[in-house]
């Protein structure tokens, strides 16, 4: 059983494409926890600490992914989270894609995604099976 | 690869990342999960377990926070279980509980898992029972289970909880004759939620008289708490009549017996995992449609088919499904 994550960091009050993205994960078999808008890098990072979740998925649109996607990364890292696979979808400009990336994001999705993309990528990527 | 065994010294000293780990293999039943419950149930008497349970959409998840806020003012530790239905479709689930947890469960104080049913009925998953004691034994005072949305018959929360709090939501009237039976049999304290709401009263009302017609236990008397969840009200009154019930459990003697009646119902439990593995081992190693075949036909005896298929599932010895 795959879980996942589904978090909006930061002050963007639309979170249509994340509880599309949420529902078709489910569809796909997958357990999706969804947290909710206006989320801190501390409360998401908590959250995939005690949900023990396999993926992260993260969706900005509110363009502060440049200072809450390093946060989140880093805050990540301290608490050992490696084996989780780190996802990010929403507005992200494509000059911004290569810094996410070097963040420890593994993937940035753009709007008009297939989510069926998102779900193979996912399926193909997970890290553990434990 | 790490074992159950070391897996325990991080559990009891209440690291999140052991506690989660622990709740992920029990979740995927492997031998590694049964093992953890085998070494920590020894270590999870002490624990007050509190399920919450009552229909969708009367408050349940806000109810939860709120009570958590109000146990942690107390200085307690509260590990909270929140369970949500998984698709009977496609398998998966969407777990929403920590959207009105949000005030709560950043403390270090706290920790709050969402499982899905994973098909399991009775309003829990069938990983609650283990999860319960994994949460125990790393020294939380308090579990709150919040069942999936429970209509009629999802009273298997009672089984697992010393105190269960049933919430309603006011401009149920009438209903409550037809729900009194079930769900209404089972609260050890009622909650009427949402109480700013036209109908709070009328719906206290009907609970009381419905509890002074029929009662489980007649030194318990449940209480009948109107809370606005939403705001932080009643809520304290609704802690209070939690701490009395266990303080009667103690006092009555209860406690113990209802960890006797949970030893039975896990046993029960373990009883229809074998079942499912007996079915699982045989669909792989029988060819199954000529023994659907044989059972539609009448050729087979239902009866002695099911004693054989566990018999060689218990022969077999053979955990993993």
């Amino acid at each position: 059983m795959i879980r996942v994550l589904v978090a909006k960091p930061g002050l963007d009050g639309h979170d249509r494409g994340a509880k599309v993205i949420a529902r078709a994960l489910r569809d796909a078999g997958m357990e999706v926890v969804y947290t909710g808008l206006h989320q801190t890098p501390e409360q998401i990072v908590d959250a995939v600490l005690q949900e023990d979740v396999d993926v992260l998925a993260l969706s900005i649109l509110s363009g502060a992914h440049p200072t809450l996607v390093p946060r989140i990364m880093e805050l990540m890292r301290e608490h050992e989270l490696n084996d989780v696979l780190v996802l990010l979808g929403g507005i992200i400009p494509d000059d911004d894609v290569e810094a996410m990336i070097q963040t420890g994001v593994s993937r940035v999705f753009g709007p008009g995604t297939d989510t069926k993309d998102i779900i193979d990528y996912i399926r193909e990527h997970v890290r553990r099976d434990d | 690869m790490i074992s159950a065994r070391e897996l325990v010294p991080g559990i009891v000293a209440g690291h999140k990342r052991a506690i989660a780990r622990g709740l992920t293999w029990i979740e995927r039943d492997h031998d590694r999960g049964r093992a953890l419950v085998h070494l920590l149930f020894p270590r999870a008497g002490g624990a007050h377990i509190v399920g919450v349970t009552g229909a969708p959409g009367v408050g349940k998840s806000t109810l939860v926070n709120r009570l958590t806020l109000t146990l942690r003012s107390q200085g307690r530790r509260v590990g909270i279980l929140a369970v949500d239905p998984s698709s009977p479709f496609s398998g998966g689930a969407i777990l929403g509980d920590r959207i009105r947890m949000q005030e709560s469960v950043m403390d270090d104080g706290v920790f709050m898992r969402s499982l899905a049913t994973r098909g399991h009925l009775g309003g829990l998953s069938r990983a609650t029972f283990g999860a319960v004691t994994l949460l125990a034994a790393a020294g939380f005072d308090v579990i709150l289970i919040e069942t999936v949305g429970a209509g009629q018959s999802e009273v298997e929360v009672m089984q697992l909880a010393h105190t269960t709090l049933v919430v309603l939501a006011p401009g149920l009237g009438d209903e409550i004759q037809a729900i009194k039976a079930g769900i209404l049999e089972i609260g050890d304290a009622f909650v009427v939620n949402k109480a700013d709401r036209e109908g709070a009263d009328q719906t206290a009302r009907a609970i009381r008289g419905m509890l002074s017609l029929s009662r489980r236990d007649v030194a318990w008397v449940p209480p009948v708490v109107k809370t606005v969840a939403e705001q932080g009200e009643g809520i304290e009154e609704l802690v209070d009549a939690v701490n009395r019930h266990r303080q009667y459990l103690d006092e009555s003697g209860q406690w113990a017996e209802r960890r006797g009646a949970l030893a039975l119902h896990l046993i029960e439990l373990a009883m229809g995992d074998w079942t499912h593995r007996a079915i699982a081992q045989a669909q792989r190693n029988v060819d199954w449609s000529a023994v659907m075949e044989d059972v539609l036909s009448g050729g087979a005896d239902v009866e002695e088919l099911a004693r054989q298929l566990l018999l060689q599932a218990l022969k077999g010895r053979n955990h993993e499904p």
